[in-house]
């Protein structure tokens, strides 16, 4: 390779003579854009990382960045088994090509399960082969190389950097089989690494979608129906078209584009665009789904039944006690604080797009179906995201940036407001659920039902979460309502409500039964691992672990004066998940205090970011409970920005303490777990405090104001 | 359309635009400072953050015609490089998630920290409740406004 080339020329070499190991690339093609330095001469090693001769080690970070911290994560594992010296590690993001990495979505906090074993072996392997490549230079075996910090050493004192041999150790060849460190040999894994784009993020640089700018680029906006079950039935474009910077207004899809020189005057031109809607469904308020909602849970005829261990109606005829409820929540828009955007250039054979996806993948098929494509002409390059919680799992955005710029045959990006992003749709959807459970004269559980009814969810119950494995009569069934209201992945899907559900129930049946909350949980626990009814899903030892540190940690069961604590733990996405909240009374009004978590992801990767996603998605789950809320009145979404939905703010947060098991089990993930079980410890301390059990999100809107 | 002159971070710019558009819009589009992010575009969330004249101000609702003769700082004049005591605190106390929010926060607190160099608690309240993390950094925000007040002491 030649010294001199432009970055773009340098990703397409490698892409091509590197035996197609590496596949850099780069969004980064407006002039506004700022320059990333690659270095010259830099050698493959597999598809995760390059080395130059230089020392500074490239490593490719695949996945999606939402704000989880995927990537510093992921390169932190490579660089870990490569023994690099991490000031000398650069990050790009990779380009979409899940040939090369298999699952490049965020979602389901599954990243770090799915490719800790891969990114470790991508960097022991260099690390081998670098070894190799010194040995062979100093004629020594190479068990007698070791490395630390981008050198490999040997016994007699000699010491070459891996830039030194980045040349002759990329030729080696890779082993098949590599041995991997032990996990007290982890140097840079579990402490605390900055985030790689700290420093384009702090000084403003285009990282994001919203941000992506390319010569020539139109800008768009687009009027989408304004009630679910309406469709467009005729628009004028007259006024529209005569106003300053305006392209052209264009329609599809049930919707009306204004295509402009910039992305104010599209918005002007959009309220001048006269549109005449129809009503396509039926046009649904948010009364329609509190009745529906309480219809379903009436009648067990329809459910669909997802669990059914032993025999729930005879236990519950012989039971000496029966604790019943029903919790419900509403449906709630994911607020991302970087609306939906894309960018899109269609070119007749190809399109060329950028922008926020959690499922970069799946909308580069769907482009393809749509346009009439082959996959492979279809490119995507990823941004940072500013937020996603679920909504950028959709791709509808992408497809219609796509559409539009098929039609209008230019580049263009098109924006969505804040009303546009909050009225669009894919909200967490509407649930009910009721519990039942039996108690004998001993207070033990011995029958236990679940009715889960939703809007658009299918089945919104998990019949394998706990405590189903411990009780010998259990029942779990769903019911579901279509509606026309579009609903989709909320950060935590179904969970982020049902967890609040069940710990607030299970606190509920432990006062009826006269235990501890604690010690409930932990009874049907033993009772799991001594005689387990059915399936059991989760690890009952992880869970005693999480609820008793967070115990000792938060003090549970020893008198604070004026202080009532709540207890919740949560099996979710694969981490284990206890907190106990703090409530205290001032001026008669209940006040969250502190939150204490106790969080087992098994090894954690990056103190700082882990700490920040438990402490992010407590904020999240609090502020949620306390306020989200969407309501509709003929089909229309009533809140459509900051002024009538509200967030939780800065002067709003309690004290927050977070302990990490770190007990050496292989990673799971953390941009979800945290948030489920943060709704029930603060509803079971409210309980406590106030002596006010509640049943439904918001909490605010049942007269629960915080103090 | 008229031809307006702005002095965004020390430099001057001219652009042609409709006076009634927002700065936002003006820096994001037209002049590719895109440090500055649309959040709600009605002056509730605070990413639009910049300073006029040194005052903390909104600028998704504020018309470029109003500013023509203020001295506008930007998150990218705060520090071009990132050694603004706010912006390494923000990188020391690793406060981003998605960071998205983050250049409205910064700017905030730097309009604080300007002003008074010793904050309260109640005095950060006060200056960043306007601003909305949806990652919920809060309690990191607070903690890298106390660093950047101790680094601009030093």
């Amino acid at each position: 390779m030649k010294n001199a080339q432009s970055r773009r020329d340098f990703l397409k070499t490698t892409a091509l003579t590197g035996g197609g190991l590496v596949l850099g690339f780069s969004w980064f093609s407006s002039k506004a854009f700022a320059p990333v330095v690659i270095t010259a001469n830099t050698l493959p090693f597999n598809a995760y990382l390059s080395i130059a001769p230089s020392g500074i080690v490239t490593i490719f970070s695949p996945n999606p960045e939402i704000g989880q911290g995927i990537k510093t994560a992921f390169p932190i594992i490579v660089a870990e088994e490569l023994d690099a010296d991490w000031e000398k590690v650069q990050v790009e993001q990779a380009a979409l090509d899940t040939k090369r990495f298999e699952r490049q979505l965020t979602g389901g906090s599954g990243a770090i399960k799915h490719s800790w074993e891969r990114l470790r072996k991508a960097g022991a392997t260099a690390r081998y082969m670098l070894v190799e490549a010194a040995a062979k230079k100093w004629s020594v075996p190479a068990a007698e190389c070791t490395t630390s910090k981008g050198f490999v050493m040997h016994s007699s004192g000699k010491k070459l950097s891996y830039g030194e041999l980045a040349n002759e150790a990329a030729l080696i060849t890779p082993p098949k089989d590599i041995k991997l460190k032990a996990n007290s040999d982890f140097s840079l894994i579990g402490t605390s690494v900055k985030g790689v784009d700290n420093n384009a993020i702090l000084t403003g640089k285009p990282l994001f979608g919203m941000d992506y700018k390319r010569d020539g680029m139109l800008y768009a906006v687009i009027q989408r129906p304004p009630a679910f079950g309406q469709k467009l039935k005729s628009f004028d474009a007259t006024e529209a078209k005569k106003m300053a910077g305006v392209v052209d207004v264009v329609s599809f899809d049930n919707k009306v584009a204004v295509v402009g020189k910039s992305t104010w005057q599209t918005m002007q031109a959009r309220k001048a665009l006269q549109i005449v809607w129809e009503n396509d469904k039926p046009l649904e308020n948010s009364a329609d789904h509190d009745r529906i909602l309480k219809e379903m849970l009436n009648s067990s005829e329809k459910a669909t039944v997802h669990r059914k261990d032993g025999d729930v109606e005879t236990a519950f005829k012989s039971a000496h006690k029966i604790v019943e409820s029903a919790y419900q929540c509403p449906f709630l828009p994911h607020n991302a604080m970087e609306p939906m955007n894309f960018f899109a250039h269609f070119k007749g054979d190809s399109i060329e797009m950028a922008g926020p996806s959690q499922t970069p993948e799946a909308a580069q098929k769907q482009v393809a179906k749509l346009l009439n494509l082959p996959p492979d002409k279809v490119t995507i390059e990823l941004t940072r995201m500013g937020g996603g919680f679920g909504r950028r799992l959709n791709t509808d955005y992408a497809l219609e940036a796509a559409e539009l710029s098929s039609i209008i045959k230019a580049p263009v990006k098109v924006t969505w407001t804040r009303e546009d992003d909050m009225a669009g749709g894919i909200y967490r959807p509407a649930v009910r659920y009721r519990f039942k459970a039996a108690l004998d004269k001993m207070g033990n559980i011995t029958a236990f039902m679940l009715h889960g009814a939703s809007i658009n969810a299918g089945n919104a119950t998990r019949p394998d979460n706990f405590p189903a494995g411990a009780i010998d009569n259990l029942l779990v069934q769903s019911s579901d309502y279509k509606s026309p209201i579009t609903t989709g992945p909320w950060r935590a899907p179904i969970t982020n409500f049902l967890a609040y559900a069940e710990q607030a129930f299970l606190d509920e049946v432990a006062q009826a039964a006269g235990k501890d909350p604690i010690q409930l949980r932990m009874e049907l626990l033993e009772k799991a691992q001594k005689s387990p009814v059915g399936k059991i899903t989760y690890d009952i030892n992880r869970f005693k672990e999480v609820s008793k540190l967070v115990a000792e940690k938060a003090g549970w069961g020893k008198k604070k004066k004026g202080v009532s604590l709540g207890f919740s733990v949560y099996f979710s996405h694969a981490s284990y998940v206890a907190q106990i909240a703090e409530v205290i009374l001032v001026k008669g009004k209940p006040v969250v205090k502190k939150v204490v978590a106790a969080v087992d992801c098994g090894i954690v990767i990056n103190e700082s970011s882990a700490k920040n996603q438990v402490f992010g998605a407590i904020v999240d789950g609090l502020g949620h409970a306390m306020h989200g809320n969407m309501t509709f009145k003929e089909g229309v979404p009533q809140q459509n920005n900051y002024d009538k939905y509200r967030l939780i703010r800065y002067n709003e947060v309690p004290e927050i303490e977070v302990h990490f098991v770190n007990n050496g089990i292989d990673p799971t993930g953390l941009g979800e777990p945290a948030l489920p079980p943060t709704g029930g410890a603060i509803a079971n301390a409210i309980y406590k405090t106030t002596g006010k059990r509640l049943y439904n999100q918001p909490f605010a809107e049942q007269s629960t104001t915080l103090g | 359309m008229a031809v307006i002159s702005l002095k965004i971070n020390g430099k001057s710019y001219q652009t042609d635009v409709d006076a009634n558009t927002p700065l936002l819009w003006v820096l994001r589009d037209h002049l590719d400072l895109a440090g500055t992010k649309y959040g709600c575009g009605m002056a509730m969330c605070g990413a639009c953050m910049v300073h006029i004249n040194g005052e903390a101000t909104r600028s998704c609702v504020l018309p470029v015609s109003a500013v023509e003769n203020a001295a506008i700082t930007t998150i990218e004049g705060l520090s071009a490089t990132g050694n603004h005591p706010v912006q390494q605190a923000w990188n020391e106390i690793d406060v981003p998630q998605c960071g998205y929010c983050q250049s409205g926060q910064m700017m905030s607190a730097a309009a604080l920290l300007a002003k008074n160099s010793n904050p309260s608690d109640k005095d950060i309240e006060a200056a960043m409740t306007g601003n909305i993390c949806r990652c919920g950094t809060y309690h990191r925000i607070h903690d890298a406004v106390k660093l950047a007040a101790t680094k601009m002491k030093k």
